[in-house]
C-alpha cells in the first residue's frame, strides 16, 4: 500500500461532495484581519550545511563549564554503553507503540523498566513513565483526587519545600480541574517542613500531600512522621523522590507504617544527559489498591494461547484513545527512548553500582559545602542532613557572583532568590560522581576572588 | 437473545432497577450490557451515603476492552454499594440482574421508577440497536 495521504483527484472529489470550490474557501470564516499572509521575522530556509554550522557556532558558545548546579537534573556519569544500546535501531523509537503486541522487545524492555522502578520506590506498580518529573507531580495529583474517594475537598498540601518548578507545573496541570494547592512554610533554619506545621489541618478535609525527598534544598525531611500523620487522617501521600537517592535511603514505600500512595519524580538522573533542559522523564508508582487510578499504561508478562510467554498491554483500559476526556490522563508517554536508556542504565549500574554513585555524590557534595563555607562570606543555609544538594548564604547579591564564575567557566549552582527571596543572596549548590577534589577546590578559589572583586566593587 | 426479566424496570442506558421490599432500590448493568463490555475486570462503585442526581455517573464498569460509566437510573443516595465484586467482578457477566448487582439507592421522593422502561420497551430498544 502507497502511503500517499490524498492525491489531487482525491481532494477534488471530497470538496465537491462538499459543494466547496477550493481548500481555501473553508477558512473563509475567518476574518481576513486575524490571517497572516506570511510569517514576519523569520529568516529563509537555510541549508542542512548552513544548518549544521550554525549549530556547532553556537554549541562552542556554551563552552565546556564545570556544572555545580542541580536543582532537579543532575549530571551524572553515563556509560557509553547506555546510549549505543538506546540507539540501536531495535530500540530508536520514541513511542510505546498504540500496536503494542508487535512489539514484543519493547514490551519486555518496559516491563523490566517497571520492575525496576517498583523496586527502586519499594511500591507494587510503576506506569510506563510519563513526561518528566513536573507534570508527574500534577498527575499524581489529579490520581489522588481520583483515588481518595472520601474525601471530597480536592486539597492537596504542597510544602514550599517541593521544586518550585514542580508546583508551578502541578498547578497548570491540575488547577483547572479543580484541584486546590495550598502551600505549607518551611522551617528557614533547618530548610524542612517544621512539624507543627501541620497541626491546623486537623480535622479538616485534605485529599493528599506532596512530600519531596531529599526536598528542594536537598535537605531530608521527617518522611514517617509525616507519613503517618498524613494517613491517620485519610490523607494520602504522594513522593516525590530523585531516584539516585532511593539506593541510600528509605524507599517511598517504606515511609510511616504504611509506606506512600504515590512516587513520582524525574528520571533524568538515570542516564539522561542534562542536554539544556530535556528531553527527561518522568516515572510513577503506585501502591496495587490505586492501580486503576494510574495514568498511563502498564506492561504485563502472560501467556499466549500456545503457552509460550509474552507481554502485553496490561493496564491501558482508561486511556484517552478508549476513554476519551474520561481518559485518566491524556499521557500515553512519547518518552519510550529516555526510558529505554534509564533501563540499559539501571541494568548496567545495578544496585550495588547506582549505590556507589549515590554515596560518591553524597560525599562530594559534603566535601563541596566544607570547601565553600571555609570562603570569606559564605555560610551553610540550613543545619542538619542532606543528599547532593545544600543551600549556602552568601554575603554579597548571588547574580553577580554567579555571572563572574560563569565567565571563569564554572556554573555556580542556583540562586535561590527568584523562589526565596526571605533567604537573602543564596545559591543551592551540587556535586555529583563526576566532580574532583580539583574541581571543587577550583570552584571554591573562584568564589572567594568573585566576593572579593563583589565586595571591593 | 438478550435476557430481560419481565419484573425489572430500564433506561436507555443499559442499566437494570429492582424495587426492593423496603422501598429501596437495587441498580446494575444488564445482560445486554455485559454481553457488549466482555469479561469484566473491574468494577468502581460508589461509597455509601454519597448523594446522586438521575443521570449523574456513579460507577465504572472495566472490562479487557473498555472502561465504561454507569450512570444512575434515578435520583436518590446511596445505602449499599455490593462489596462482592472488589474480589470477583465477574459476576457481573455470570449473573448480571442477581449477583451482579451494583448498588442500592434511596429514592429521592416518592414512586421514582415510572418514567422508567418496561422489559418490553427495553427489549424493542436492544433489538432496534441490534442486539
Amino acid at each position: 500500500m502507497a502511503f500517499i495521504p490524498h492525491t489531487r483527484e482525491d481532494v477534488e472529489s471530497m470538496l465537491a461532495a462538499i459543494g466547496v470550490g477550493s481548500i481555501e474557501q473553508l477558512f473563509d470564516e475567518i476574518p481576513a484581519s486575524l490571517r497572516l499572509a506570511a510569517l514576519s521575522g523569520v529568516p529563509e530556509a537555510a541549508s542542512e550545511m548552513e544548518i549544521g554550522r550554525l549549530m556547532s557556532e553556537r554549541a562552542r558558545l556554551d563552552g565546556r563549564p564545570l556544572c555545580f548546579i542541580g536543582a532537579g537534573a543532575y549530571e551524572h556519569h553515563i556509560p557509553a554503553a547506555v546510549w549505543a544500546i538506546a540507539t540501536r535501531g531495535e530500540f530508536y523509537s520514541a513511542y510505546t507503540p498504540y500496536q503494542a503486541e508487535a512489539s514484543q522487545g519493547t514490551l519486555q524492555l518496559l516491563y523490566e523498566y517497571q520492575t525496576m522502578m517498583a523496586s527502586l520506590t519499594g511500591l507494587e506498580v510503576s506506569n510506563a513513565s510519563l513526561y518528566d518529573g513536573a507534570s508527574g507531580v500534577g498527575e499524581a495529583c489529579l490520581m489522588a483526587v481520583r483515588a481518595n474517594r472520601r474525601s471530597r475537598s480536592q486539597r492537596i498540601l504542597v510544602p514550599t519545600t517541593v521544586n518550585p518548578l514542580y508546583r508551578r507545573t502541578a498547578a497548570a496541570v491540575a488547577g483547572n480541574q479543580g484541584l486546590v494547592f495550598e502551600e505549607l512554610p518551611y522551617c528557614t533554619e533547618e530548610g524542612c517542613i517544621p512539624p507543627g506545621a501541620l497541626a491546623r489541618y486537623d480535622g479538616q478535609d485534605v485529599t493528599a500531600i506532596v512530600i519531596q525527598q531529599p526536598n528542594f534544598f536537598g535537605r531530608l525531611e521527617d518522611v514517617d512522621t509525616l507519613c503517618d500523620w498524613a494517613h491517620a487522617r485519610n490523607i494520602l501521600v504522594v513522593a516525590v523522590v530523585n531516584p539516585t537517592s532511593l539506593a541510600l535511603l528509605k524507599p517511598p514505600g517504606q515511609w510511616g507504617t504504611k509506606g506512600a500512595d504515590i512516587a513520582v519524580g524525574d528520571g533524568q538522573p538515570l542516564g539522561v544527559p542534562l542536554s539544556s533542559g530535556g528531553p527527561y522523564f518522568g516515572f510513577m508508582t503506585a501502591r496495587m489498591e490505586h492501580v486503576r487510578q494510574m495514568p498511563g499504561r502498564i506492561v504485563g508478562r502472560t501467556l499466549d494461547a500456545a503457552g509460550r510467554a509474552g507481554f502485553t498491554l496490561t493496564l491501558q483500559a482508561r486511556e484517552q484513545h478508549i476513554r476519551r476526556a474520561k481518559a485518566t490522563s491524556n499521557i500515553c508517554t512519547n518518552q519510550g527512548l529516555l526510558v529505554t536508556a534509564a533501563t540499559v542504565y539501571l541494568s548496567l549500574m545495578g544496585p550495588a553500582g547506582l549505590e556507589r554513585v549515590a554515596a560518591a555524590s553524597h560525599a562530594r557534595t559534603r566535601e563541596l559545602v566544607g570547601a565553600l563555607i571555609r570562603v570569606p562570606g559564605v555560610r551553610r543555609l540550613f543545619r542538619g542532613p542532606a543528599f547532593h544538594e545544600e543551600a549556602i548564604a552568601l554575603d554579597r547579591p548571588a547574580a553577580p557572583v554567579l555571572e563572574k564564575l560563569t565567565a571563569r567557566g564554572i556554573l555556580g549552582g542556583l540562586d535561590l532568590s527568584e523562589h526565596y527571596p526571605e533567604l537573602g543572596p543564596a545559591l543551592l549548590v551540587c556535586a555529583t560522581e563526576t566532580k574532583t577534589s580539583a574541581d571543587i577546590e577550583r570552584y571554591a578559589n573562584a568564589l572567594a576572588e568573585c566576593l572579593r572583586e563583589a565586595r571591593a566593587a | 437473545m438478550s435476557n430481560v426479566p419481565t419484573d425489572l424496570k430500564y433506561t436507555k442506558t443499559h442499566e437494570w432497577v429492582r424495587t426492593l421490599s423496603d422501598g429501596t432500590v437495587e441498580v446494575g448493568i444488564t445482560d445486554h450490557a455485559q454481553h457488549a463490555l466482555g469479561d469484566l475486570v473491574f468494577a468502581e462503585v460508589p461509597e455509601a451515603g454519597r448523594k446522586l442526581s438521575a443521570g449523574e455517573p456513579f460507577a465504572v464498569v472495566e472490562s479487557v476492552k473498555a472502561a465504561s460509566d454507569v450512570y444512575s437510573p434515578i435520583a436518590g443516595e446511596v445505602t449499599a454499594s455490593n462489596p462482592a465484586l472488589a474480589a470477583a467482578p465477574e459476576v457481573i457477566n455470570s449473573d448480571a440482574y442477581g449477583k451482579g448487582w451494583l448498588m442500592r439507592l434511596r429514592p429521592a421522593g416518592g414512586a421514582p421508577t415510572a418514567a422508567l422502561m418496561s422489559a418490553e420497551e427495553y427489549q424493542k430498544l436492544i433489538a432496534e440497536e441490534g442486539g
